[in-house]
């Protein structure tokens, strides 16, 4: 259960928009749907943090979990998490992990340890 | 702090983890998309929305916001673990031309697409794999079907879905984690293919 489960549309899209200060959503280049994240070693939840912000602290402090999986697990849309994650990222409190290539080019070695998990667990 | 990952009930992905791929299950309106997801996410398939018009938008117009707010697109993904270091995320794509915006950041980093289709209702697929291929993404095309007597023969569905002679069709049953499975497979095979 969330405060915001039982909200309008349109009051869901305001919170959205306190949350994030108004500002533009980051691109994907920074963070994408399925680079892991996790707080850092003996960082501290800045003073101040929003409850979204300290949502979010309270649970990446359990592990890595997926920029998309986050937003699902505290039911924030992506860009709006992908936001507060970068902003806490920038700050030095965030490892990020598994960042994908920028290059459009897919590494084929991912492709063959992809083929190869698979064909292990179903082949 | 959760010092246990292997326990059934965490929801985190092993710290050993070093690399994670991303794969699009893609297809028209209610083909089965999560149904797939969700026959071989290891975690309960997992919901995010995503706006569709950019709040900075919206911020200058807050008066014109309840016709753009309903453009909200639910994401519905999965996670598998394949080795000690991999995990492969599936995440399902909505096929509407107008998701265009999303289609390019579900695309940017995806290894490639398995494109769902319903074989009595092939011309819902069309837009799909304009989609696709203008986001330069290889596919394999999974025809749901409930059962195995494949009423629709493959050169049929190739002929309509007009498909190059090497993109692999194969059947799979959405609802069975092993079907599924060996769609999934196919798909990757053609990618390491193609990625040669």
């Amino acid at each position: 259960m969330t405060a915001g489960e039982e909200e309008p549309v349109a009051g869901d899209f305001v919170r959205a928009y306190v949350i994030t200060g108004g500002r533009r959503l980051p691109s994907s280049d920074e963070l994408s749907l399925h680079t892991l994240v996790t707080v850092g070693p003996d960082k501290e939840l800045p003073l101040g943090a929003s409850p979204e912000v300290r949502a979010i602290w309270d649970l990446l402090s359990g592990g890595y979990l997926a920029v998309a999986e986050v937003a699902a697990h505290l039911e924030l849309p992506v860009g709006v998490a992908r936001l507060l994650l970068t902003d806490l990222f920038e700050q030095g409190l965030l490892l990020r992990r598994a960042a994908p290539p920028r290059a459009q080019s897919v590494d084929r070695g991912i492709i063959e340890r992809v083929l190869h998990g698979l064909e292990s667990l179903y082949g | 702090m959760d010092s246990n990952p292997s326990t059934a009930e965490s929801i985190y992905v092993s710290d050993a983890v070093t690399t994670t791929a991303k794969i699009l299950v893609v297809g028209h309106f209610a083909v089965g998309k999560t149904t797939l997801i969700g026959s071989l996410s290891e975690i309960r398939p997992l919901r995010t929305e995503e706006k569709m018009t950019q709040a900075s938008a919206l911020v200058d117009d807050l008066q014109g916001v309840p016709d753009k707010v309903t453009t909200t697109v639910a994401l519905d993904f999965g996670r598998l673990t394949l080795s000690d270091e991999l995990v492969l995320y599936l995440f399902g794509t909505p096929g509407q031309q107008r998701f265009m915006q999303l289609w390019e950041d579900m695309a940017r980093g995806a290894l490639g697409a398995l494109l769902l289709v319903d074989p009595s209702r092939l011309a819902e697929t069309f837009p799909v794999i304009d989609l696709v291929e203008r986001y330069g993404l290889e596919y394999a095309i999974a025809v749901n079907t409930f059962d195995t007597t494949h009423a629709y023969e493959e050169a049929e569905i190739r002929e309509a879905l007009d498909l190059l002679p090497d993109t692999p069709v194969v059947y799979c049953d959405a609802r069975d984690r092993a079907s599924s499975a060996q769609a999934l497979i196919s798909l990757v095979r053609h990618l390491l293919a193609r990625a040669a």
